[in-house]
């Protein structure tokens, strides 16, 4: 068995070839190819579900034909797998078109508007499926739930899954469930379906894997502007997990943040890093200019004065006790630049090897 | 654990948990600390893997666990002794390894003798059964066995005694230097990697150059164009006794609120207010910045750029998004500047190149450069050289030491300050998933009042009963150093005996007006894990 996992296959995706190995799926080899088809029930980090069918491909093998769905079926050698054929875009398009009628218009979708076009609506436009094309279902309820953290929006809801997979399987806090079966289905939590009476920890992978705009962040929805806002590739401040982050800016302004999938966390973050990594930034409560201490009271400084009686006070006491009378105390919590140039200071600037960090506690 | 292997640094990957079979977690709340490294402990277990959590709190973890061990505060040595005990008495140790890779394994054989389950189990409160069990299912995962520990192993007075027998535990098994395995501490504040990583240690220039080495100094002063001290400097803990007695006289404090967070806040105070002159450099008014001098308002990382380093050695890019509000400035900038004003004769404008001129001097760090985190994201380090991909994992050939990894006779002490009839009960302090540290950022965030209200003192049912305590009430907690008023929940997470705090909402309740001054005599990390106190009811008319 281990000789057949690493024997290399030939496929062919859309008259390009790679290289795959037995385990490799057919979704992988397509996106290795540099092609995309859309997948609306799919999260890497959950395996496939095969359960939306948009990914259906076209594949030939040794000249016997088949349609699967890419995010399900392996490679095999020799195969050719076709992604875009006309009746495959025709059938993607009618399979939209079935998934829009059961819910409310494109145009006040809350992801597109708010943070950018969610994966729903990017398929609608790239297959031109059209919302009125069937008649109209009523869309699903929309959640009445007081918790400051996850909008509810469940008239965008396509019953994919992928949120109570992810909170299931990947997250494993079996917060929400599936209730009920058909059209008449539902995300459900316990009780009055309220998220803070659930064992919901506000980790936010619902709202990151939602493929629609079901679910946003409360904190940011409708206060930006998805064609205006602009993100920043960075890390979240918290703990030393360091999981991948983007900040969310418009007009210069830190509006939210947004996990970063291409980072080594995968995407995943805590409640702190996805509800509370911004909004200290802007607090009011920020230091905004140098203070110097007068009489026990505080007053404002220029910079120039700051740092001077810094020189000034320092070098007094080195000059009377010795360069070791000072320390220097750094920060865990800083970029490492700023902790070399502060123990640089301690070492060359004072004199001293009085510096340390606040690892100890 | 440096002394033994080389780093005290994350042998292995976050990703690597996954990949176990056996996971063994001791003192790490890993699910409320650091939410996203459990997801992979979590996998892990849907894998197959086994998951022993030692843990004297029944941690949400403990749902997940296989085995749980809910040992007594303090106790850890005798436990993991008596693990190797059993692994080494039934031969289940792999010998192989322990032969090419370790020393002092007869020495260990002897130290380890009268640690015998029994012994143990009287000490840490755990069956032999378990005891034996354990040493088994470690022994029978090995190379595949990852232990994870935190604070809850560092945060004692016999701290990095704690660590030495896991380090035991992790040569005995052969777990060093092999994927899905190692001995990892789990890093708690965003760059406190980075942070020790850069030489901010009164004992190493960047990149963990021991200072008293020969020929390390010599090297940084070639491009520093200076004398450098040849001395060992203090820690913090050190230098705040030396405040007390006058011989350090100023002091400068960037991004830390050591008031709230350090020890025995009524100590910490005490000393910052004997010293001349204080400098505080911070985003908002802490307790510790209204004690300051000077106040320098810094830029949040989301003003500043630079890297992070994280609990698996990893450098990531931190990237300006905004410009520092009012007159604030970046940490960097402002250190740039300072340095100027004492004539630090320098050619570094930005970050970039500070860490230029730091992976130069840091052989650790010199292959990483902006350029390749910018195309290729977070490197782990050691990385020698710009073609070097990074390391995964540590002392996969060799000990990172590139020497044999040293056994750790190490004998069980107990924590230093021990309950009596005044104050009974034993105080453990950590951590809560929706806050963060001293509450100054988690504190601003909107919604999270509903999550946590306030700190809250956790104590077991049994003995809330005897104090003829109500769930919610405020109740008084006093220790040798200070008293605060805190509202009380009773679980069962806190087992008999034992009160639970965080320290995130220091307007209310100072939780460390009452920890500790003990500290482990080799690290001098505070023992913020154990404390003797008392709860008091407050006296309400009937």
């Amino acid at each position: 068995m281990t000789t057949e996992v690493n024997k290399k296959l030939n496929v062919e995706i859309n008259g390009i070839n790679v290289g795959c190995n037995t385990e490799t799926r057919v979704l992988d080899a397509i996106r290795s190819a540099g092609f995309d088809v859309p997948t609306l029930c799919y999260d890497e980090r959950i395996g496939p579900q095969g359960t939306c069918r948009l990914c259906l491909v076209d594949t030939a093998v040794d000249g016997k034909t088949q349609q699967v769905a890419a995010c399900t079926a392996f490679t095999a050698d020799n195969m050719k797998v076709e992604t875009h054929s006309d009746s495959i875009k025709r059938y993607r398009k009618t399979l939209l078109e079935l998934l829009l009628s059961e819910t409310s218009s494109p145009n006040a979708c809350p992801k597109c508007l708010s943070f950018k076009k969610c994966e729903l609506h990017t398929a609608t436009e790239e297959y031109d499926a059209k919302w009125d094309a069937f008649p109209p279902l009523v869309p699903r309820k929309k959640a009445d739930d007081p918790n400051p953290f996850i909008q509810r929006d469940y008239d965008y809801c396509i019953s994919c899954f992928r949120c109570t997979n992810v909170c299931n399987d990947w997250e494993q806090a079996s917060a929400i469930t599936v209730k009920d079966r058909g059209q008449s289905n539902s995300i459900a939590s316990y009780f009055k379906n309220n998220l803070l009476d659930s064992p919901c920890t506000f980790c936010g992978q619902c709202i990151n894997t939602c493929p629609t705009g079901a679910l946003t962040d409360k904190k940011i929805v409708n206060k930006t502007k998805a064609n205006k806002l602009e993100r920043t590739q960075s890390i979240c401040p918290y703990c030393g997990v360091g999981c991948g982050i983007h900040l969310l800016t418009q007009n210069g302004e830190l509006k939210g943040t947004e996990p970063d999938f291409s980072a080594p966390s995968r995407g995943s973050l805590c409640v702190k890093g996805q509800f509370a990594s911004w909004e200290f930034v802007n607090n009011d409560e920020r230091l905004k200019y140098p203070l110097i201490k007068e009489q026990g009271k505080f007053r404002r400084g220029s910079w120039d004065e700051a740092l001077d009686l810094i020189k000034d006070n320092f070098t007094k006491i080195r000059e009377e006790s010795g360069p070791d009378s000072l320390v220097c105390w750094s920060s865990a919590r800083t970029v490492t630049e700023a902790n070399y140039l502060m123990q640089k200071f301690a070492r060359v600037g004072i004199g001293t090897n009085n510096i340390d960090n606040c690892s100890r506690t | 654990m440096a002394v033994m292997v080389g780093k005290g640094a994350m042998t292995n990957s976050i990703e690597e948990l996954a990949g176990t079979d056996l996971l063994l977690v001791a003192g790490s709340n890993t699910t409320e600390a650091h939410p996203v490294i459990s997801l992979r402990m979590k996998r892990a277990v849907r894998n197959g893997a086994k998951l022993i959590v030692v843990d004297p709190r029944k941690t949400e973890l403990t749902r997940w666990a296989t085995r749980y061990l809910q040992i007594n505060i303090g106790t850890d040595i005798p436990l993991f002794n008596a693990i190797a005990h059993v692994m080494i008495k039934e031969g289940l140790y792999d010998r192989e390894y322990v032969a090419k890779r370790t020393e002092g394994f007869e020495e260990l054989t002897r130290h380890l003798e009268f640690y015998t389950p029994e012994y143990a189990s009287q000490i840490c409160g755990i069956t032999v059964q378990d005891i034996v069990d354990t040493a088994r299912e470690y022994a029978a995962a090995s190379g595949k066995a990852a232990i994870c520990y935190t604070l809850g192993i560092t945060e004692h007075s016999c701290g990095s005694h704690n660590v030495q027998s896991i380090a035991n535990l992790g040569m005995l098994g052969g777990n060093f230097g092999k994927e899905n395995a190692g001995v990892n501490p789990l890093r708690g504040q965003n760059n406190v990697q980075g942070a020790s990583d850069s030489g901010a240690l009164p004992t190493d220039l960047p990149g963990y150059q021991k200072i008293e080495r020969p020929g390390v100094r010599e090297k940084f002063e070639k491009v520093w164009k200076t004398d450098l001290p040849k001395r060992r400097g203090i820690t913090k803990i050190t230098a705040m006794d030396q405040m007390l007695r006058g011989r350090v006289r100023g002091v400068y404090i960037m991004g830390e609120n050591t008031v709230v967070s350090d020890p025995n806040t009524n100590h910490a105070q005490a000393a910052l207010e004997a010293t001349d002159f204080i400098v505080v450099q911070d985003i908002f008014m802490t307790d510790t910045a209204k004690l300051a001098d000077v106040i320098l308002p810094a830029g949040s990382f989301a003003e500043s750029e630079g890297t992070f380093a994280n609990s698996e050695r990893r450098v990531q890019r931190v990237r300006a998004a905004i410009k520092p509000v009012g007159e604030a400035r970046t940490d960097v900038d402002i250190l740039l500047d300072i340095m100027q004003r004492f004539g630090v004769n320098q050619n570094l404008k930005n970050a970039r190149d500070v860490w230029d001129e730091m992976r130069s001097l840091a052989p650790i760090f010199t292959g990483i450069s902006y350029e390749r985190l910018e195309r290729e994201g977070g490197i782990q380090w050691p990385c020698p050289d710009e073609t070097h991909p990074g390391t995964q994992y540590l002392h996969k050939d060799e000990m990172d030491s590139g020497m044999p990894g040293y056994f750790a006779p190490v004998d069980h002490i107990p924590p230093a300050e021990q309950t009596d009839s005044e104050y009974p009960l034993i105080l453990t302090t950590g951590r809560r998933r929706s806050t963060y540290h001293t509450g100054t950022q988690t504190g601003r965030a909107s919604g999270f009042d509903l999550l946590v209200p306030s700190e809250l003192a956790e104590i077991n049912p049994y003995d809330a009963e005897q104090l003829e305590l109500r769930d919610g009430e405020l109740i008084i907690v006093s220790s040798r150093r200070g008293s605060v008023k805190v509202p009380v929940k009773i679980t069962d997470r806190s087992p008999h005996g034992t009160v639970f705090m965080s320290f995130a909402f220091p307007e209310l309740t100072q939780t460390n007006r009452l920890t500790s001054d003990a500290f482990d005599f080799i690290t001098e990390t505070p023992e913020f894990k154990a404390c003797a106190v008392r709860v008091n009811k407050i006296n309400t008319p009937k």
